[in-house]
């Protein structure tokens, strides 16, 4: 669940794909049945987290572990947002 | 140049002041992008000057990324790491890629690929993600402009040579940074909300804003004076000399207020002769919440909660909205939030009810006459405010009420909904007040037997004077006739609440009135037991209450109710009010 005041914003997208960019694994987070590239800023500003949604995580590689955890950690952690 | 007549032009108030000056207007216009078709051994040169002005365009967002670090803070700095890594992103640069490999060149294949980006964030409607779209055309400008060569129009804006308000349909985080020059005294757009960039931006600079105007640009040259009051959320352009005049008293008054005022914070509104009233504010966002505290207001007197309808695809749902109310709520415990329910119509539409233009819209169909005829969009909307009430002071307020009937529905609906939630075995605050919008002439005038079912009165000003005065304060032609102090407005003002005192139960107001100073003061002496103004002038009016008699305001109050013209009121509201001295602790 997306749980930072603004939901996905700009800044958030950002921090997720600096967190994402250091794993090997393909990470992908998934909305309804939409499914984009944790990666790419342009597909996750797409995915439309307003706050309170709910994203499935998933991890695909060597580091799928780390990677996962990460990942999940950044989001439950509001995305390190300050305000 | 020709003589201009006074306009005023109604937005969103996204940063506090006022300030007045010589307009810059930025046409921000969209660039012409050329199309070419390139020879195939074109192909890999023209790759290399994409990257070339994607380069350029990244190295001058670091630089901006440093001065607004040491300016603004990390935080804001980030906005612009963001803006680096679109122009980083693999799969949309293999696009632009591709696209050039077709034989297209590069400022074509880039915009075209960006734009889509853009064009799709922006369909989808939600404010936050339009706000996306406009992070990625601030970028996709750039590294066309990096293509061609020409210089952005708002790289002006760094080297000015004296005062300016810029007035802009947009202004995108790097615009808004380079206004950091002493230059700029305040801005105003044609789009954005109160969490833009730019209204966030504008709050850390401290310099007035206003947002969300829809048309100023078109309405305004280079050089003619406007004012920009970012606490209304107005801007007036060409004001009068009376105008003019009554805006430099009040700068005056806001250089001390701004900083003086905030000492008041934890004090109550009270006059120096004891009466007291509540002070509160209104809000149209969860996210104003914090503004609301921070300005020393006792709770939300009024939430318009239509934003959480407007600008999106589909209804909000139960517990998107419960999560809503239950945080605001939370947030501003002990202190009541007023939740007014939607008000749609009128000048806001629901997208999916995007129904026949009405002639009429402020006659037609809205506030409640849409929530009955809409019983599932209400009861959704009832059922999610109930649960919040579980989590603080929370009441309910009805919209546009011009008849007992209408009350009796709602309530009916509210009985039905709370019997749902007790069955489902749902926590809710069974006593949670329920009031109404007083703001047709025909509630008023049938005040005693709506009072009969409502536990208290909120006075619609902004509605009520236009209904009172048959004038559209929207139309430039009428809008002298839009006068609050008229006594046929205060008569109505003034019947509600002895109605209200008759019966037993409280009456405030939360239209525009309660913002100005001067209507305060009147309100006050009418004995309105409640104020809601917009949390930006609240320190304000707390001080006016602070360091005036009651007995002087009632005296004055009854006069104008009498009859006294507009104008002597104010001359009387401004003499009386510059007696006192503000009770405050040293």
């Amino acid at each position: 669940m997306i749980t930072n005041l603004l939901g996905m914003h700009l800044r958030a997208a950002a921090e997720l794909v600096k967190t994402a960019s250091q794993f090997e694994s393909e990470i992908r987070l998934s909305r309804d049945d939409i499914v984009v590239d944790a990666k790419s800023i342009m597909a996750l500003l797409g995915l439309e987290g307003a706050q309170g949604v709910e994203v499935a995580v998933s991890a695909d590689g060597k580091d799928e572990e780390d990677a996962l955890r990460a990942v999940v950690g950044l989001i439950e952690a509001k995305f390190n947002e300050d305000e | 140049m020709t003589i201009k007549i006074e306009k005023v032009v109604n937005g969103i108030a996204a940063s506090p002041g006022i300030a007045m000056g010589n307009a810059m207007v930025l046409s921000n216009r969209d660039m012409l992008v050329p199309l070419r078709r390139l020879e195939p051994t074109q192909l890999d040169d023209e790759i290399g000057r994409l990257m070339r002005a994607i380069d350029l365009s990244k190295g001058q967002l670091r630089e901006t990324r440093q001065m607004v670090a040491k300016d603004m803070g990390e935080s804001y700095a980030r906005i612009f790491d963001a803006h680096v890594m679109i122009l980083e992103d693999k799969r949309s640069l293999d696009q632009v890629v591709t696209r050039i490999r077709e034989g297209y060149n590069a400022e074509f294949a880039f915009n075209a690929v960006f734009s889509k980006h853009e064009k799709a964030l922006w369909e989808k409607g939600d404010v936050y993600i339009k706000d996306r779209a406009g992070d990625i055309r601030d970028v996709r400008k750039r590294v066309l402009s990096n293509l061609s060569g020409t210089r952005r129009e708002a790289e002006e804006l760094s080297n000015l040579d004296s005062d300016v308000i810029v007035i802009a349909n947009d202004l995108s985080p790097a615009d808004t940074a380079r206004m950091r020059s002493e230059r700029v005294l305040a801005f105003a757009t044609d789009v954005g909300g109160r969490t833009s960039h730019t209204a966030i931006m504008a709050r850390s600079l401290e310099i007035p804003a206003t947002v969300g105007l829809k048309n100023v640009v078109s309405q305004v040259e280079d050089g003619d004076l406007v004012i920009v009051d970012g606490n209304r959320g107005r801007v007036v352009i060409a004001p009068s000399k009376d105008t003019l005049a009554r805006y430099t008293l009040e700068v005056e008054r806001y250089a001390k207020v701004t900083k003086g005022l905030l000492r008041f914070k934890d004090l109550p509104a009270v006059t120096i002769d004891d009466r007291s009233i509540m002070l509160s504010a209104n809000i149209e966002s969860h996210e104003e919440v914090d503004s609301v505290i921070e300005h020393g207001a006792e709770g939300i007197g009024l939430y318009r909660t239509e934003f959480i309808y407007i600008g999106r695809e589909g209804l909000p749902g139960e517990d998107e909205q419960h999560r809503i109310y239950k945080a605001v709520a939370t947030r501003v415990a002990p202190h009541p939030v007023i939740i007014r329910t939607m008000d749609l119509g009128g000048d806001k539409f629901l997208s999916p009810f995007e129904s026949p233009k009405e002639m009429n819209p402020y006659l037609g169909w809205r506030g409640i006459r849409f929530g009955l005829a809409r019983k599932d969009i209400m009861k959704t909307q009832l059922r999610a405010i109930l649960r919040a009430s579980a989590s603080g002071n929370v009441k309910i307020m009805y919209p546009m009420i011009s008849g007992l009937e209408e009350v009796i529905s709602a309530n009916e609906i509210l009985k039905e909904t709370k019997e749902e939630l007790g069955r489902e075995g749902q926590a809710f605050d069974d006593a949670c007040e329920i009031g109404i919008m007083v703001e047709t002439p025909a509630a008023v005038m049938i005040a005693e037997e709506l009072a009969e079912h409502v536990d208290f009165f909120s006075i619609g000003s902004n509605d009520l004077i236009q209904y009172a005065l048959a004038a559209d304060r929207g139309n430039e032609k009428v809008a002298y006739l839009y006068e609050p102090l008229h006594p046929a407005v205060l008569r109505f003002i003034k019947r509600t609440i002895d109605v209200g005192k008759k019966s037993g139960i409280w009456v405030g107001l939360c239209g525009e009135m309660a913002s100005d100073v001067i209507c305060a003061f009147v309100l006050l002496g009418l004995g309105i037991d409640e104020l809601s103004a917009s949390p930006y002038v609240v320190p304000e009016i707390k001080e006016m209450v602070r360091s005036v008699y009651f007995k002087d305001a009632k005296a004055i109050a009854e006069e104008a109710v009498r009859g006294t013209d507009p104008e002597k009121t104010k001359k009387m509201v401004t003499r009386s009010m510059g007696k006192g001295t503000p009770d405050m602790p040293l």
